[in-house]
């Protein structure tokens, strides 16, 4: 199909059309209603060969999904923000039910006061729920996730539901040029529906009825073992989609001038874009700074992080969320998930930016890149936490 | 002399639906209805239950007291999930398996309303069986806006001041196929209920009239009794909503003339709910129940 010049609201919802999806359940939500719209248009225009079920809520559009998905289907959803906070009860059910679902999320600040401009709190606030939790950083990469998001949902190691973050309005309502392949090759390669279990009637079959604490505790260790799988697999894929449709991203994480790098910076989502025109121009300065782009938080890449990280001079983790009363909220994972290979970790600052839809810019990370440096260089340590705001 | 029945008995694989080790209170009209429930639609029924006692009732995993298919599901959302359900398997092409909402009272006519209303507004091809025990049974024998006046609970330890929420009639006015009230009492009702109810195509709704006597604090042995009690004195009455008329059912037939009810003290008296009723709540509820009678009699 070539090149198309698309919102990342309109890739999402191209991405879930070439999947073939069956059953689209939503509620809409700044800025994530353009999705839903589009897919929409593409049912009624006899594009797409699915039933829309248009929901009253967004906790019965993932409750619906997830009854879809239970009867075989293969269904998409999206939302935002108070969208997604008002969905998290059912988030979590389907997360532990091991069902297969795909779910875009265009992340937005959460209220009061009211604001509709993206950072990451809605998005991180889902991590302890048995999601696949990925963030992209452009159109094409949203594109690109949102296919093998089925992929790595439906494959029986891992039968977990996926979301794709992409940053409201900077991605969603932002249009750029995207490679859309053939759906023939699409199809090919992303194969029929697969799903652990499919509840039609054809036998009798009981999902979700009471459990002993340890059964229960025994089927959420085998969450755990799945999301484990789950770093493979999202690594496989990536390689094979490479094979098939020429771009490939790393698996869950992504490296910009990392090689040589003596001191890192960790982003994660659209920003990471600025991230890097920052680390070219410090690069014309001298300094010797790569940026490690988190693709996905869940599984957490900890190994990945870690060989990355281990013998950095330091590393700054920007983080468009917080854990209020504690730090960011990437940081506080990648810290942790540090900890689980070595005893000695490197400097590690945490600088909190962007809440609330704060624009941050290119300039904004160069100074503050460059500034953690030269203290570091002269043998000081700035304060680890660090709330960035520009006024 | 001999005593003949007027209705032919229910089949009998009713008795399959139900197995032996389910976890219910004796007396429990939940396996009661769901027997029924087995009898009309056979075991090609996916049933869709939210929070409530069933959760309960039907065993813990890995067995399960029910025999047919079931998906347990958050409190506000069997409509929700059953829609999904409903429009996936037509999308396969599969006719032949009922889908049945499945939810108590409160997660009917409380949390789960929304969702219920959307799920009727849309028209989706699902029975929805709301099984009214008149409180929160699964955490404590809390009230909801389904119990009636006057009516002891935990959350209402002098009893209940507000109107029983008169949920068929919202259905109603939803403009729903099909709605209808029940009551365990009347199985043959029920079942003749839900055999008409499996074979018309949208959104069926059933209210079932179920006393429990754990909540409603009674002899387990009496909740036959009460459940027809409430029909004869005129509490709860029986009929079918269809194509924007009302026909009474059987049973209730005989009390649209008042003075064919007994007295409704027949009824609070072997409730331990109702032990602290007052004059004043009991007028309220003959009012509200005259209320009822007269706006069926208005869509008959
Ligand atoms: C969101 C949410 N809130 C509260 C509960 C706790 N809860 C479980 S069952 C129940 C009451 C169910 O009452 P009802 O629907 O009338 O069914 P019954 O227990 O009487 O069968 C409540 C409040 C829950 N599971 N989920
Ligand atoms: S409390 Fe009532 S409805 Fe619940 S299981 Fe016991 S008898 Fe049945």
């Amino acid at each position: 199909m070539g090149i198309q010049v698309l919102t990342g609201n309109y890739t999402v919802a191209l991405a879930a059309k070439m999947a073939r999806v069956e059953v689209v359940a939503a509620y809409p939500i700044t800025p994530q209603t353009s999705i839903i719209e589009k897919l929409a248009e593409y049912i009624d225009k006899g594009e797409l060969d699915a039933t829309m079920i248009r929901v009253e809520s967004e906790h019965s559009a993932l409750a619906a999904s997830f009854g879809a998905a239970m009867a075989g289907a293969r269904v998409f959803t999206a939302t935002s923000s108070h969208g997604l906070l008002y969905m998290h009860e059912w988030v979590h059910w389907v997360g532990r039910a091991r069902i297969p679902v795909v779910m875009a999320i265009v992340t937005r600040a959460i209220a009061p006061p009211w604001n509709i401009w993206p950072d990451h709190s809605d998005f991180v606030d889902q991590r302890d729920a048995a999601w696949i939790m990925a963030m992209g950083m452009d159109n094409q990469e949203i594109f690109d996730l949102t296919l093998q998001a089925f992929k790595i949902s439906e494959d029986p190691r891992v039968y977990l539901p996926v979301m794709i973050g992409l940053e409201g309005f900077i991605l969603g309502h932002t249009a750029m040029p995207v490679d859309v392949p053939d759906q023939k090759l699409v199809d090919e390669w992303l194969g029929p529906r697969r799903q652990g279990f499919v509840i039609d009637g054809s036998e009798p079959l009981a999902h979700g009825n009471l459990a002993w604490p340890e059964d229960t505790e025994e089927m959420f260790m085998d969450i755990q073992d799945a999301m484990e799988n789950a770093k493979k697999v999202i690594k496989e894929v990536d390689e094979d989609y490479g094979k098939v449709f020429g771009r490939k991203y790393g698996g869950l994480i992504s490296c910009y001038r990392c090689e040589d790098a003596k001191y890192h910076v960790v982003t994660m989502g659209a920003w990471s874009g600025d991230a890097m025109e920052a680390i070219d121009y410090l690069r014309e300065q001298g300094y010797p700074v790569g940026l490690l782009r988190i693709r996905f938080m869940r599984p957490f890449p900890d190994e990945d992080v870690y060989s990355v990280l281990n013998n950095s001079r330091g590393v700054i983790v920007f983080d468009r969320a917080i854990s209020y009363g504690s730090m960011g909220t990437l940081y506080l994972d990648l810290v942790g998930n540090m900890l689980k290979h070595t005893r000695t970790l490197p400097y590690i600052r945490n600088i909190v930016a962007g809440i609330g839809g704060v624009n941050i810019t290119y300039k904004d990370f160069f100074n503050l890149i460059k500034s953690t440096i030269d203290s570091l260089e002269k043998g000081e340590e700035p304060p680890v936490f660090h709330w960035y705001h520009r006024r | 002399m001999g005593v003949s029945r007027v209705v032919p008995p229910l089949p009998r694989d009713m008795r399959e639906t139900v197995l032996p080790g389910h976890a219910a209170c004796h007396g429990c009209p939940i396996t009661m209805a769901l027997k029924v429930v087995g009898a009309a639609l056979g075991k090609k029924v996916i049933l869709v239950v939210p929070a409530c006692c069933t959760s309960v009732v039907v065993g813990a995993w890995p067995g399960s007291g029910f025999n047919g298919s079931i998906i347990h599901v958050a409190f506000a959302s069997a409509a929700a999930v059953a829609s999904g359900v409903a429009e996936a398997l037509a999308r396969r092409g599969i006719n032949d398996v009922h889908v049945v909402a499945w939810a108590g009272d409160g997660g009917t006519a409380d949390i789960g309303m929304a969702s219920l209303s959307g799920a009727a507004e849309r028209n989706h091809n699902m029975i929805y069986i709301m099984y009214d025990n008149e409180a929160y049974m699964n955490t404590g024998i809390q009230r909801s806006s389904a119990t009636p006046p006057g009516a002891w609970t935990t959350t209402t330890p002098l009893g209940k001041k507000e109107p029983k929420k008169d949920v068929a009639r919202i259905m109603i006015a939803h403009g729903v196929p099909y709605v209808a009230t029940a009551s365990i009492g009347y199985p043959h009702d029920f079942y003749a209920k839900l055999k008409k109810a499996s074979k018309i195509k949208g959104f069926k709704f059933i209210q079932l009239h179920a006393p429990c006597p754990t909540g409603w604090r009674f002899d387990p042995s009496l909740t036959v009794k009460i459940a027809k009690l409430a029909v004869e004195t005129g509490l709860w009455i029986l009929y079918e909503y269809e194509n924007g008329k009302i026909t009474l059912s059987g049973p209730s037939k005989p009390y649209i003339d008042k003075s064919k009810r007994k007295p409704m003290i027949e009824y609070f008296k072997l409730q331990g709910r109702f032990k602290g009723i007052t004059e004043e709540d009991i007028k309220a509820i003959e009012r509200y129940v005259d209320e009822a009678w007269e706006w069926i009699k208005k869509y008959m």
